[in-house]
């Protein structure tokens, strides 16, 4: 009995240990990011100071500097106008794809959809140097449609993989009923399916704008002037002047940029989790 | 209702990677407007140059490396973090934030972690008397620091993902299972790896097939954090890519360098396609 007494023990506290480090470790960053942010420059850059702890009074200036300074506003704009407008074409294109493949029975349905599914496999580092010359054909160098126009190249097919499986879980009779009533086919889809699938089709519009901000490759390499940056590409580059990097405001400008994702993923995660698991979980 | 998506998708992930394969046969520079046929120059002169040497080299150590980092910390986070208790919901969002976070600013929360100057890792470590002050090392500015700090970080990133993806393996096994195992007297270790771990094997391989992925295919951890340097030593293929076909110029050197992707994602999109077939078998 007793053997059992201290095992138990012991697990609780490799329980506590496990979790203290893995929080640590994965947030630390964050936080750092988070005390960076509030210190002033005498403090952050003297080096006798115990950087753990506010040696100096806390200050704002990096939030002014980052505010009144420089681009991040118009970033964080650039950001949610792009984010926007791919949502919206991939809702356009992935909502009616995703409904046919999941009534196309057989195998033809099923051979599409895993196509579909294998393309978001495709990473921007192997298409971004061809996109580049077409870009530059199109004479949309330096513009955010260059952009708007290739997100959409991964947005719908992750996002028609995610709707097909809500689609699949509602009964064909309802929209049979519906079809029997005088509607379309099209107007089942648009007034019968389309409604209950509120939370499926909120779910693609969260991570279509999370997949938006976190994009690197393609906005690296397709825009060039200050102004027209996204948030990842603006905070990293142009926030460095030269070899000065403001570390302040970079700090706070990550903060920033990075908290209203993380609730906005966490509210949708399990279904995300859904997305990526391609069927190994049941 | 399926061939506009379809058609979209050709159009921007297809068309471009045809075009990646003629450039890479081709003497195809930004700025010059005839292209001619080459034959296999391109490949010739990319397999006799070092610094491909070297980013084939690391492209493999981040992704194996990290692989490894990530499946065995995930496995035992996956763990901790099954059984609900008090303050699980808060830490799970601070567990999730290196992977919900835009991976470049993610990179340069951690490049000023790094500082050569101010790093708070290098301070620990002086007042730790492991180092005299100012006698740690550049993290990011010694060949082999370098690489072992954009491997973690890569780790660092995914450990999140895998962790939320084997968690959802874990709770999809049903509860008797490890129940029956500990009436039969089989403990911790036991039902952990002779029992559960079997049953896991087709989530783990997904999360790992996403990690390789995400690893093999990513340049932006090390654009960030070291931009390939110093002397190329860090370079991965998608940097090295980049650095010359775009920053350089160079548009068929760059899109060869980046068809040396393409072997490693047939053979992942192939057991993806497995895992996904067996998982609807049984």
């Amino acid at each position: 009995m007793q053997t059992s007494i201290s095992g138990h023990l012991f697990r609780r506290i490799a329980h506590v240990l496990v979790i203290t480090v893995f929080t640590v470790a994965l947030a630390f960053p964050f936080y750092w990011m988070l005390i960076t942010s509030f210190k002033q420059n005498v403090d952050l850059y003297t080096m006798a100071n115990n950087p753990f702890i506010f040696n100096a009074k806390p200050t704002l200036d990096h939030l002014t500097f980052l505010f009144t300074q420089t681009r991040f506003v118009r970033w964080l704009a650039n950001t949610t106008f792009v984010g926007v407008v791919v949502v919206s074409i991939t809702l356009v294109f992935a909502l009616p794809a995703a409904y046919s493949l999941a009534r196309l029975s057989g195998r033809w349905g099923e051979r599409v959809g895993i196509g579909i599914f294998l393309t978001y496999l495709v990473p921007p580092t192997l298409l971004f140097i061809p996109l580049s010359r077409v870009i530059a054909y199109l004479g949309l160098q330096d513009s955010l449609w260059a952009l708007i126009l290739v997100y959409p190249s991964f947005t719908v097919p992750f996002s028609i993989w995610l709707l097909m499986g809500f689609f699949k879980a509602i009964p064909r009779e309802l929209e049979d009923a519906a079809m029997v009533d005088g509607l379309t086919r099209f107007g089942a889809f648009a007034k019968m399916v389309i409604p209950i699938s509120t939370s499926g089709i909120l779910t693609v519009v969260i991570f279509t704008f999370t997949l938006v901000t976190q994009e690197f490759v393609y906005a690296l390499t397709f825009l060039s002037s200050e102004a027209n940056q996204m948030i990842g590409t603006g905070i990293p580059i142009f926030l460095v002047r030269g070899d000065v990097y403001y570390w302040g405001a970079l700090m706070a400008a990550c903060l920033i940029a990075t908290l209203p994702i993380a609730f906005l993923y966490n509210l949708f995660l399990d279904r995300f989790i859904a997305g990526f698991t391609v069927g190994a979980v049941k | 209702m399926l061939a506009p998506a379809v058609l979209y998708i050709l159009l921007l992930v297809a068309g471009p990677f045809l075009l990646a394969i003629f450039y890479a046969f081709s003497d195809a520079r930004i700025g010059n407007t005839r292209l001619h046929f080459v034959g296999l120059e391109n490949f010739r002169s990319i397999l006799q140059s070092p610094s491909f040497r070297i980013a084939v080299r690391n492209s493999f150590i981040f992704t194996i490396g990290s692989q490894i980092v990530v499946i065995v910390a995930s496995s035992i986070l996956a763990i901790a973090l099954e059984k609900p208790f008090r303050g699980r919901g808060v830490l799970r969002f601070l567990m999730l934030l290196p992977w919900v976070a835009p991976i470049a600013l993610g990179a340069i929360g951690w490049k000023w972690l790094l500082d050569s100057i101010y790093s708070v890792i290098s301070w620990v470590l002086v007042a730790l008397h492991v180092y005299k002050p100012f006698g740690a090392p550049m993290w990011l500015g010694e060949p082999h620091l370098a690489i072992t700090s954009v491997l973690l970080v890569h780790s660092w990133r995914l450990i999140p993902f895998s962790t939320v993806i084997l968690l959802a393996g874990r709770t999809a096994i049903p509860k008797d299972i490890p129940e029956a195992a500990a009436v039969d007297g089989a403990g911790f270790w036991r039902t952990e790896f002779l029992i559960l771990l079997p049953m896991m094997m087709p989530i783990i391989s997904v999360a790992v097939l996403f990690g390789i992925i995400f690893t093999f295919t990513d340049m932006t951890v090390v654009y960030i954090l070291t931009a390939g340097g110093p002397f190329d030593s860090t370079q991965v293929l998608p940097s090295l890519a980049f650095t010359l076909g775009i920053q350089g110029s160079d548009l068929a050197a760059g899109a060869a360098i980046s068809l040396f992707l393409v072997p490693l994602l047939v053979i992942i999109a192939y057991l993806m396609l497995r895992v996904a077939h067996r998982a609807e078998v049984t």
